[in-house]
């Protein structure tokens, strides 16, 4: 069933890559990755790379927000002070009312790192230190109130957690809210910061790898875990050739927790759903940024669903070898990678991959390549067997 | 501006004293007393044998509810889209992670790890209906239940078909239940429905003030104060009377509310 698209109005993102769209735009263009060997203080015994961001911790809070302290928020404050993004959202608050702008943000693990320092603090001593509060920092609602607060807004607000799908799927769920009339705008995007849970637990499964992901690569061995926020703001679409949300589709794998689909049925899914509600067949896609994580499973369950549903002839290629795997904010993040796509007219190639798995059959991109890109097709599927599927692209473009 | 009109088709309970909805409705009609008994949530018979006895109580739960909710309305899950809003997730694997963290040799159980995502139960949920529809996980703290209401009322209202709504919460073990106290385990489903079949709910969000509808039973009140999922017995409550009188009922739902009438005309 067609849909009416949602604009977008102003985006912002900040990763590995840098602050801000500019910065991200800008590495992406140098071929510049995020990736660093593992100095994550908590768990630097991790043999792996990981796209840190430099500058969260030297970031506090305001001070009156300092009951909310947690390294999740304080990634969060940063990435609302680049690109405008805060006065963007006051102008919104101001035009519509603060009740008539809702507020969804995804993310996989929340301000666990604190509850997980608390613990170890705790180990010593006994006790959990005064100061930590988990429905401030590691409950998962936290980051929505939080930023909700810091907004002044006062719409529907909630945290999506479905793993690494999170903060793709806050899409559908401000498009829904728009459409049936329960508010006018949406912030929407994520925020997930590196914790001991996920450097630990991705290693426990043998899924992180030693060098910076290979996506696609027949030697691929493996995620490299990342952190990021990015946020958008949405508005029902009234016309013109910006940039907008044109289709979403949403699956579930029905196979296995950790696992994915091996035929990609759920990816597939999710996939057609997003085409149908743009209206438009498979040859309108000029690009897809694969989910792409880089372990054996996962691409080549993607590699099927892209395949069957697209051929090898549409340009794909993974961006998570740039900022690694923002988990909950990977959805976002690649939304904002496929919008500057979009705008300056640039196809990212996979970088890391060197040899392309022979298994493998779409067509991925090694180089970067410069040209008009109409509409971008953004992957992400999380653990539960969760998958959405992004499409962006201009309206009144052809 | 945002006024939503549905039908509720199915609901599923377990809680203290109102495990399932047939129990529940007597006690929430008014019939019968009130006691907060304990209860031992069933294995889900939706799960495979092996998955059965391995499943966590979130996952009990969630897939018990959700299954009362689907057999009462007569939907198919396989083909059911659903939402499931729940403000704690699993603590007993959130306290365990944190268990195994702080240890001088870190460790992570790789099954604890995937069963940690707060989309388990959905997860699970699909793995046991073989259901390849949509689902999502949110989480609202205090106003999950109403969020999740919000969300599943306007996915209904777009795409013109049934939902299920799935609330859960159970108490953290300590030292987390200090810091975040949850009364009891307790979870809720509803089967939305397009407007024409069903209970009528009609439903809209405001701005917050300060009404909110409460129970008279101080038992049920402190449920609902206590646990996240309970803050629907109101809704519940209504639902336990005999078709035909309105009732309206506020939900706070963080800076705003959720106001609802279910059996309204129109």
């Amino acid at each position: 069933m067609p849909i009416t698209p949602l604009a977008i109005h102003a985006y912002t993102l900040v990763s590995a890559l840098g602050l801000g769209t500019a910065a991200t735009l800008r590495a992406l263009i140098d071929g510049h990755s995020g990736l660093r060997p593992n100095d994550f203080g908590p768990a630097a015994g991790i043999d792996t790379f990981i796209g840190r961001i430099d500058g969260v911790e030297a970031q506090p809070l305001p001070e009156e927000f300092a009951p909310w302290e947690c390294r999740n928020h304080r990634l969060a404050e940063l990435t609302l002070a680049q690109d405008g993004f805060y006065a963007a959202v006051t102008a919104a608050r101001d035009r519509f009312g603060p009740d008539r702008v809702a507020l969804l943000v995804g993310t996989s693990t929340s301000g666990m790192l604190s509850g997980e320092l608390a613990y170890r603090a705790r180990y010593g001593t006994g006790q959990l230190p005064a100061e930590f509060s988990y429905p401030h920092s590691q409950e998962l609602a936290a980051l929505s109130q939080y930023l909700q607060l810091r907004l002044g807004l006062a719409g529907p607000a909630w945290t999506v957690s479905t793993a690494c799908s999170s903060s793709a799927k806050v899409f559908a769920d401000a498009h829904r809210l728009i459409s049936a009339g329960v508010c006018d705008a949406a912030v929407v995007g994520g925020v997930d910061s590196l914790c001991l849970t996920t450097l630990y637990g991705f290693s426990s499964l043998e899924l992180v790898s030693r060098r910076p992901c290979r996506p696609w690569d027949i030697g691929r061995d493996g995620i490299s875990i990342g952190e990021a926020a990015g946020f958008a703001l949405l508005t029902r679409y009234e016309g013109g050739s910006g940039l907008a949300l044109l289709g979403y589709g949403e699956s579930s794998d029905a196979y296995h927790m950790s696992t994915p689909h091996p035929e990609g049925i759920g990816a597939r899914l999710a996939m057609e759903q997003a085409l149908a509600q743009a209206a438009v067949g498979p040859e309108a896609v000029d690009y897809i940024n694969l989910h792409g994580t880089a372990t054996r499973a996962n691409d080549r369950s993607e590699d099927r669903a892209v395949t069957t549903l697209f051929g090898s002839g549409v340009a794909a290629s993974s961006t998570k070898g740039w900022t690694g795997h923002t988990l909950g904010a990977a959805g976002i993040t690649e939304a904002v990678v496929s919008w500057l796509c979009i705008e300056h007219d640039l196809m990212p190639g996979s970088l890391n991959t060197e040899q392309l798995d022979p298994e493998l059959h779409c067509h991925l991109l090694l180089e970067n390549e410069r040209r008009p890109v109409a509409r971008v097709l953004s992957n992400s599927f999380g653990f539960g067997g969760s998958n959405c599927a992004l499409l962006f692209g201009r309206p009144e473009w052809d | 501006m945002g006024l939503m009109k549905l039908g509720i088709a199915g609901v599923g309970v377990l809680g203290p004293g109102l495990d399932g909805w047939p129990r529940a409705c007597a006690v929430l009609a008014g019939g019968e007393p009130y006691h907060k008994t304990p209860f031992q949530p069933v294995p889900p018979q939706l799960l495979p044998a092996n998955e059965r006895r391995r499943a966590n109580l979130s996952t009990r739960l969630a897939l018990g509810v959700a299954a009362e909710a689907c057999r009462h309305a007569g939907c198919d899950p396989q083909i059911t889209a659903a939402v499931f809003a729940s403000a704690t997730g699993d603590t007993e694997i959130a306290h365990q992670l944190l268990e195994s963290l702080a240890d001088p040799a870190p460790t992570v159980s790789p099954t604890r790890f995937h069963n940690s995502v707060h989309n388990a139960a959905a997860g699970y949920f699909s793995i046991a209906t073989s259901s390849h529809a949509a689902s999502t996980s949110i989480a609202a703290g205090d106003a999950s239940f109403a969020s999740g209401l919000l969300l599943a009322a306007s996915q209904v209202t777009c795409e013109e078909r049934p939902v299920l709504l799935v609330s859960y919460d159970l108490p953290f073990p300590a030292p987390l239940g200090d810091t975040r106290p949850i009364a009891a385990p307790f979870a809720c489903a509803l089967v939305l429905v397009p407007p024409g079949s069903g209970r009528p709910l009609k439903l809209v969000f405001c701005p917050l003030d300060a009404r909110r509808t409460t129970l008279e039973d101080p038992q049920l009140e402190a449920l609902r104060l206590g646990v996240p999922a309970a803050r629907s017995l109101p809704l519940l409550r209504a639902l336990a009377q005999p078709d035909g009188v309105p009732t309206r009922i506020s939900l706070p739902a963080g800076s705003g509310r959720v106001e609802l009438e279910v059996d309204g005309a129109g």
